[in-house]
């Protein structure tokens, strides 16, 4: 029998409206299974009695207009939500509580979704294995001889999903963020195209980089929670002016005539065969869906982590001036303003927000500009310029998600660089601001999941989202994990 | 026009020295809400009263420009005569104090919204140009406050996000006599413009002040210090003299001067060093990237252009050409744009010059008597107009205007109901002159004797007479012209 | 280029992070290692290429000159780590 929390979004929100399953049920669900999953780590902020208050109230009044009625809803611990504790997962901001709710979320519960609660991430969303968490690192529910790591940084919210503590839920992806937590659970994340979710209200990482987007169980949640979650905001200078789309309406697995781009230079040193047939095998359901395969060359690729590693640390560096212990958060003594100011920071962050700090303070600073700052940018146009003729002759792009499956939890802390490698294959895409996901495509020999990702042109979700949902309509992805953790 | 000569040389032990000077004015745009946030922007209100959530910097707040403060940023700019940039970019200026909550100001670096221009000083010694590097867009901090409690500071963020635009002059400024004509002509030009209320006294319009000093001929800089944050014109030329003074003391003794930022002491009346900005010179700026380039149309431009009010300068050439003004009176008149518009409505109704003789003697006495500008003025500039017209027409004497100004300033009514009212209309019968002037050389015969035998003076003693027998209603000229004729 | 102690110091300064000898020697090494990383982009010619800063091509959104009240006072001040009715409290600053 499938209990409730197995559901699809999708279903269970048809089942609510249909009055097979209450609210309450529904909500019950996801909080019986979620305090029984502790081990995992998933949750910062626990707001399970009042989800159950909100869905009480909400059975007998169904609204069948509201696109997620009843849906029990985490999200990362990066949106910032009314009332409710807002960590970034950071001593930083232990206990703070704002007066505000982000553009994203009100959204969700615009649309009758129901918090229950914090999901625990890197802190300040700066991490690939969510190890960096003030609040403890997070378990993936995936495992072999050791406890793995879910990724990062949305890695409680890639738990989350995967494990069924949640019915989905919105991340964030600066460089990765969303989509190599979701490959390392078998779970689907859809980075949309910058500027086509508001920023409003989400706790800032790099500005220029940052976007919200979906993760769930599978492509229609995706293209269902996409719609909800998108649309232009006023209180964001970079919001997109472009209409409101039906991502999920449109979805369809009738991909013939796509054509799709396989970049030579995604084959990276080291690859695994594994990943590299799995990839193959990706290319081939394509194939026999009606695509035509081209190769094409995005030569910069290799320079873009590198070019990350600049501008999302120089960003960074600025965007967290504002924790300085004077008007919210943590604060350490001191004997003055300066000391106060420096007791603040070096005790409410933790080393690699430090570490980016240090590296960004670095590279803008009076003398490295040039060599540096401004270098990153200019190849960042570079990485975008071969985008923008790649798809001249291609409607999406096809590669893995991640170099690697999950790997064990401290594995990776003590050497910053092999843990930035995670994002080699995600973080192009951010720096040329396009959408892509990444969707569950099978195993390797230890039973982990692995995920593809496929790229698509500026603002144009839907063609992604299709292909994607063509690809695992013949995939047929199941999990595979136990419960081991219960 | 004999003019004066440029004479501010400072003397050292080893010659005289020059001062060169260079102002960064921050002036607090006119605006209703903040540069990147909707908070009132009025002066005064309860502490942290006009902040939200985006000036206080809260997690994942966003700034959204307020397209009237850019507006008010490009009308300055034509107001300055400089180039309008129709590219122009946001930057963070990063640097950690307890009044600027996000850790960073946002500013324009690179790309300016204004460019090079120029401003006109009439000083003593000729007009002198002085050049405008660039004028731009910023947002301006809080206030902490450090008198309260002695172990610490409070901070109020209402002023916190209100637009300031930067005005940088180059270095062209040679005496705290020229930096004062500047800061009144800036002033001047954003209250004709309305961009600014240039109240100094509420910190609207403030300025950091470059000093350096160098021997009298020479073309090389000296090392400048930055003295920050004056709030007065007194202060700025307090300081700068100070300061000059120091620099030279510190080369004639053979010492280096520290580039270095310094506060002025308004008690000690001193200059000293900042501690707080010791390491603050690094600001890392880099393009906001919560924020787009700024673009303006050309034709955005040209439709403010058109729309521009008459500036200072304009106006002091025309009322020079149109009213016959003295240098001296147009530029009286012009420097505050509320005086010249009431002196032209009462010079176009009356006469050109005795409109400005009454408004700056008369008037501005009146007015400096009881504390009130020109727009709170007890006599509206219709009624002063009639006045003049009945001086004119010889219904009334200057001398009995006299009173009937007083009564004015009592009471605004048409001055020929005073007139009326108080019997003041004076006496242009000349038969009725004639007859008294007939009776005082009668009763004065000894005098008029001693007049014809040379005594001149005496004149002044007949008309005296004359006057007095007729209450002082007398048509003053006809009184003259029969006595002259009488004495013959 | 090389982070040397001297260039630890200075930026933890800039960033106001407290540093220490042994914060400091960890960070030498980290340091150095993402900025042999990153050198790798002197690879790359780039030679009349403009920087990209942000990818989104619209115009710069603008808001009218409206006041408009987004929160109450309390709303600002109540996660103040110092309790205060109307302030901010810090550490006495010197100037």
């Amino acid at each position: 029998m499938t209990e409730i929390y197995q559901l699809t979004l999708y279903d269970l929100i048809e089942k609510i409206k249909s009055k097979e399953i209450s609210c309450e049920e529904a909500t019950k669900s996801y909080v019986d299974r979620a305090k029984k999953s502790q081990k995992l780590n998933c949750f910062i902020e626990e707001t399970f009695d009042q989800a159950l208050d909100k869905a009480k109230n909400q059975s007998g009044k169904i609204d069948t207009s509201k696109k997620l009625f009843g849906a029990p809803f985490a999200v990362k611990d990066l949106f910032c939500t009314k009332g409710i504790q807002t960590t970034a997962s950071s001593k930083m901001l232990e206990g703070f509580k704002p007066e505000y709710e982000s553009t994203v979320t009100s959204k969700l519960w615009d649309e009758g979704a129901n918090l229950l609660g914090k999901l625990n991430c890197d802190e300040y969303a700066m991490g690939s294995s969510n190890e960096t968490s003030y609040f403890g690192n997070v378990i993936n529910p995936y495992r072999n001889d050791k406890d793995l790591v879910p990724g990062g940084s949305s890695g409680g919210s890639a738990s989350a999903v995967a494990a069924h503590l949640t019915s989905a839920t919105v991340g964030t992806d600066t460089g990765g963020s969303i989509r190599q937590p979701a490959s390392f659970t078998g779970t689907v994340g859809l980075k949309p195209t910058y500027g086509r979710c508001s920023r409003w209200g989400i706790v800032a990482f790099a500005s220029s980089l940052d976007q919200a987007g979906p993760m769930t169980k599978d492509v229609r949640d995706a293209s269902l929670l996409m719609e909800v979650i998108s649309g232009h905001d006023n209180k964001d200078s970079t919001s997109a002016q472009i209409k409101q789309e039906v991502f999920s309406q449109k979805l369809t697995k009738d991909i013939k005539g796509l054509k799709i781009g396989i970049p030579k230079e995604y084959k990276i040193d080291g690859m695994s065969k594994e990943i590299i047939d799995l990839w193959d095998k990706g290319i081939e359901i394509v194939k026999s869906s009606g695509c035509e395969i081209k190769e094409i060359s995005l030569p910069h690729t290799k320079y873009a982590l590198p070019a990350y590693y600049i501008i999302a640390p120089a960003e960074a560096s600025s965007n967290l001036a504002r924790y300085d212990g004077v008007r919210y958060g943590f604060r350490a003594e001191g004997k003055d303003l300066i000391e106060m100011y420096e007791n603040t920071r070096s005790l409410g962050f933790g080393d690699e927000v430090k570490r980016r700090i240090l590296i960004g303070t670095y590279v803008l600073s009076s003398g490295y500009y040039d060599a540096y700052y401004l270098k990153a940018q200019k190849v960042r146009r570079l990485i975008k310029n071969d985008f923008d003729q790649a798809f001249k002759s291609v409607d999406t792009i096809l590669t893995p998600t991640t170099p690697s499956a999950a790997f064990a939890i401290g594995e990776n802390v003590d050497d910053p660089i092999s843990m930035y490698l995670n994002d080699v294959l995600t973080v192009p895409v951010n720096l040329a601001g396009l959408p892509a996901i990444s969707i569950p495509a099978g195993y390797d020999q230890n039973n982990l999941p692995l995920g593809l990702q496929l790229i698509g042109k500026s603002f144009d979700e839907q063609t992604v989202l299709n292909n994607a949902y063509a690809i695992e309509q013949s995939i047929n992805f199941k999990p595979n994990f136990k419960d081991w953790w219960m | 026009m004999s003019e004066k000569e440029f004479d501010y040389y400072l003397k050292g032990e080893k010659g005289e020295y020059e001062v060169v000077i260079g102002l960064e004015v921050h002036a607090q745009v006119l605006s209703d809400a903040k540069l990147f946030s909707s908070s009132a922007t009025k002066f005064g209100s309860e502490p942290n009263s006009q902040v939200s959530l985006v000036d206080a910097a809260m997690p994942g707040m966003l700034p959204v420009i307020n397209k009237f403060c850019v507006e008010q940023a490009v009308k300055t700019g034509l107001g300055l005569n400089a180039k309008i940039n129709t590219f122009s970019k946001f930057d963070r200026k990063n640097y950690f104090y307890a009044d600027l909550p996000q850790g960073y100001q946002i500013s324009q670096f690179k790309h300016p919204i204004v460019g090079e221009g120029k401003v006109i000083l009439d000083m003593p010694y000729g007009t002198k140009e002085v050049g405008i590097e660039r004028l731009h867009l910023e947002q301006d901090a809080g206030k902490s406050i450090h008198d309260q409690d002695p172990k610490n500071s409070f901070v109020d963020l209402n002023r916190s996000g209100i637009a300031l635009m930067e005005i940088v002059s180059k270095p062209d400024l040679r005496s705290p006599g020229e930096v004062g004509e500047y800061i009144k002509k800036l002033r001047s030009i954003m209250r004709y413009l309305n961009t600014c209320d240039g109240n100094m006294e509420q910190g609207s319009l403030r300025a950091d002040v470059n000093v350096s000093v160098r021997k009298k001929g020479s073309k090389e800089f000296g090392t400048r210090c930055e003295i920050k944050n004056v709030n007065s014109i007194k202060f700025m030329q307090q300081a700068i003299d100070y300061e000059a003074r120091r620099q030279i003391e510190l080369i004639e003794e053979g010492n280096e001067v520290d580039q270095e930022t310094r506060l002025f002491d308004t008690k000690k009346q001193e200059t000293r060093s900042m501690r707080s900005k010791e390491d603050a010179h690094d600001y890392r700026y880099f393009p906001d990237p919560d924020l787009l380039p700024l673009r303006l149309e050309d034709s955005y431009i040209e439709d403010l252009k058109k729309g521009l009010p008459e500036l200072p300068d304009h106006k002091k050439q025309r009322l020079i050409s149109e009213f016959k003004l003295s240098n001296y009176e147009a530029s009286v008149i012009i420097s505050d744009q509320a005086v010249s518009t009431y002196y032209e409505e009462v010079a176009k109704n009356s006469d050109y010059k005795l409109a400005s003789t009454w408004l700056m003697g008369e008037l501005f006495a009146t007015l400096n008597k009881e504390g009130k500008d020109i727009t709170e003025s007890p006599v509206s500039a219709v009624n002063l107009a009639k006045m003049i017209n009945l001086i004119k027409d010889g219904t009334i004497s200057g001398k009995i205007a006299k009173t009937v100004f007083e009564e004015m300033i009592k009471n605004d009514v048409d001055p020929s109901k005073i007139v009326e009212d108080k019997g003041l209309k004076q006496t242009s019968d000349p038969k009725e002159i004639e007859n008294i002037v007939d009776k005082v050389l009668e009763t004065n015969q000894d005098k008029v004797e001693q007049y014809k035998s040379g005594k001149d003076k005496l004149f002044g003693f007949f008309v005296g007479q004359v006057m007095k027998e007729m209450k002082g209603k007398g048509n003053p000229q006809m009184i003259n012209d029969i006595l002259k004729n009488k004495l013959k | 280029m090389t982070i040397t102690k001297d260039t630890v110091k200075k930026i933890s300064k800039l960033s106001r992070i407290a540093s220490n000898e042994k914060f400091e020697e960890n960070m030498i090494k980290d340091l150095n290692a993402i900025l042999k990383f990153v050198d790798q982009l002197n690879e790359v010619k780039i030679e009349n290429i403009e920087p990209l800063a942000s990818t989104v091509e619209q115009e710069l959104i603008k808001r009218d000159d409206e006041v408009k009240k987004m929160n109450e006072k309390k709303d600002i001040l109540i996660n103040s780590p110092e309790e205060n009715d109307d302030f901010y409290v810090v550490p006495k600053v010197i100037e």
